[in-house]
């Protein structure tokens, strides 16, 4: 059975827990949910522009300046997101920091951009680029929720109305482990979900080979 | 060479004669050796103590019980080096810890450092050490609350004397010499008060020497088995003597961190070079448990000479750094743990290629 190109990204070919992609900006942001939240949508939003820009400008442009030409439009549209998210959601903006300036350098976009754009359909390729970003997103939520639930005893969300924006969890917030949201956690965290999507991905291989054989 | 084969192994016809040496029977003889310190430590510090090594023992047990049974498939119980590592773990942990930390600790040594990379003698990590770090950076406020047996009146005010001394360093100090006087300054030898047999203690406690006297058997705040450099010492003659453990690691590591004391232990106190107190540094933290019964863990260390004296050297040089100039007061631990991660490039020394294929 294929899934749809949507649905590819987010789990057999999720950018994250199994190709690697985009793995600094994961590690780094990852200890807060809403920070997790936050740069999630600002990939999404990157690269479904991206993509559909690169796909559109390919005619036009020497096989030779791609490279050069997808690395100014993605950085461009990174500093639109950027300048966005100052205006719009400064809070939010202040946590993520330098990490959503670098997803200008991001290999994840950068690379998804180069492939996307030598494809015909321009549908099937935003389609793609939005599995990809929303795969990305459910990823680094899944990090950022074990990250903050257990070093932290919190889970942040955005405030609105009488919400404070922050949940805490009984008995957990008194005491957290804090270790697990330093950096030595978010490698701990990150190993054990990629060694869950290799398990996950060896046991449907099987089934399909006993489906086929 | 024979024909036939790229290599074939010398084979020789029976009988052959087997020491005796088992894993389990390595592992049970260190508990064995631990045991005095232990005893002393619990005796100390009183029923808190037991407690706390009740829980890291018992947690360890159960998860490896647990994990190993429900993702290896194997019963790995029978090792002894669940026990070893539980016993290890509260030895490293201050008496007065509240619980949870004990079994946060050891549920973390044993399936995280451990089973996680495929059980005994795969781990890259001395399960106790990595775990103490692990709660010693997640809840550093009761796993800096000392239950000191000498205060004499709050239980829980004490400081253990490198954590003394390291306060007393952050001002800049005048006509102190060395950090036994500042310790005979801030502790009061009024006599052991928390533990069992308060009275028996309290003579004891009388004659014991002020300063070194008091090191050596550790009757000052610290964690529950690291306190009595003398007792660990004492039991460790018999691994070194059935050679369980490796004499290179904990002497490459003891000598390399003793010749730093002397050289630059004295810098702090504006003593000059070759002024410092070498004893004070044997005798204090976790020294002679991490040198002699951690370090020397033959998983997480080297497999030959060179190899685990660059090891030992290693561990010697970090764990100076860390105390003098590091932001805690002992670093022990982070020292051999660190050292720990450079195992697979420190046995590339001296080792041989392996059987060349023939093309």
């Amino acid at each position: 059975m294929r899934e749809g190109a949507f649905f590819r990204g987010l789990a057999r070919e999720n950018p994250l827990l199994v190709y690697l992609l985009g793995l600094c900006p994961a590690l780094a942001v990852s200890d807060l949910v809403s920070k997790a939240l936050g740069l999630g949508a600002g990939v999404i939003l990157v690269l479904l522009a991206a993509v559909a820009a690169a796909r559109l400008l390919r005619p036009v442009i020497p096989e030779r300046l791609q490279p050069l030409v997808w690395l100014v439009l993605v950085a461009a549209l990174v500093s639109l997101v950027d300048l966005a998210m100052q205006a719009w959601l400064p809070a939010l903006r202040q946590q993520l920091g330098v990490y959503l300036q670098l997803l200008a350098v991001n290999c994840l976009i950068l690379g998804l951009v180069e492939r996307l754009a030598r494809r015909r359909s321009l549908s099937r390729c935003l389609r793609l680029a939005a599995g990809q970003g929303a795969g990305f997103t459910l990823a680094l939520l899944l990090i950022a929720l074990v990250r903050e639930v257990l070093g932290s005893g919190t889970i942040t969300l955005f405030p609105f109305g009488s919400f404070g924006g922050v949940i805490r969890i009984p008995g957990l917030s008194l005491h957290p482990a804090r270790a697990v949201s330093l950096a030595a956690g978010a490698l701990l965290v990150l190993g054990y979900l990629v060694a869950l999507a290799g398990r996950l991905k060896a046991g449907r291989r099987r089934a399909e080979q006993r489906s086929a054989g | 060479m024979r024909s036939g084969g790229a290599f074939a192994l010398e084979q020789f016809p029976a009988p052959h004669l087997h020491e005796g040496t088992t894993t389990a029977g390595m592992m049970f003889s260190v508990v064995l050796c631990l045991l005095p310190a232990g005893l002393w430590g619990v005796l100390l510090f009183g029923p808190r103590a037991l407690y706390v090594l009740a829980v890291s023992v018992g947690t360890s047990l159960l998860t490896e019980l647990a994990v190993s049974g429900l993702f290896l498939r194997r019963f790995t119980l029978g090792d002894g080096s669940a026990l070893l590592t539980g016993l290890l773990l509260g030895y490293s942990l201050p008496p007065a810890v509240p619980l949870f930390i004990p079994a946060v600790a050891s549920f973390f040594a044993i399936a995280v450092i451990k089973l996680t990379f495929g059980g005994l003698g795969r781990n890259w990590m001395n399960p106790a050490l990595g775990a103490r770090v692990f709660v010693m950076f997640s809840w550093t406020g009761p796993m800096t609350r000392w239950a000191a047996p000498l205060a004499a009146a709050d239980a829980l005010s004490g400081a253990t004397p490198l954590g003394l001394v390291k306060e007393a360093l952050a001002h800049p100090v005048h006509g102190v010499r060395g950090p036994i006087e500042l310790l005979l300054a801030g502790l009061h030898p009024a006599g052991l008060k928390a533990g069992f047999f308060p009275d028996l203690l309290q003579r004891l406690g009388r004659l014991t020497p002020a300063g070194y006297g008091q090191l050596a058997l550790g009757t000052m705040a610290g964690c529950i088995g690291e306190g009595s450099a003398f007792l660990l010492a004492l039991g460790s003659v018999y691994l070194f003597v059935k050679k369980i453990i490796a004499w290179e690691i904990p002497a490459a590591y003891l000598g390399s961190f003793s010749l730093l004391a002397w050289a630059f232990g004295g810098l702090p106190f504006g003593t000059g070079l070759f002024r410092g107190d070498v004893a004070f540094h044997l005798l204090s933290g976790g020294l002679a448990l991490g040198a002699l019964y951690m370090a020397a863990d033959p998983v997480t260390s080297p497999l030959r000479r060179p190899g685990r004296i660059l090891f030992g050297l290693g561990c010697g040089g970090l764990t100076f750094l860390l105390r003098t100039w590091g932001s805690q007061p002992e670093g022990v631990a982070l020292a051999v743990i660190l050292m720990n991660m450079l195992v697979p490039l420190l046995n590339r020394i001296g080792a041989r290629p392996a059987a060349e294929v023939k093309k």
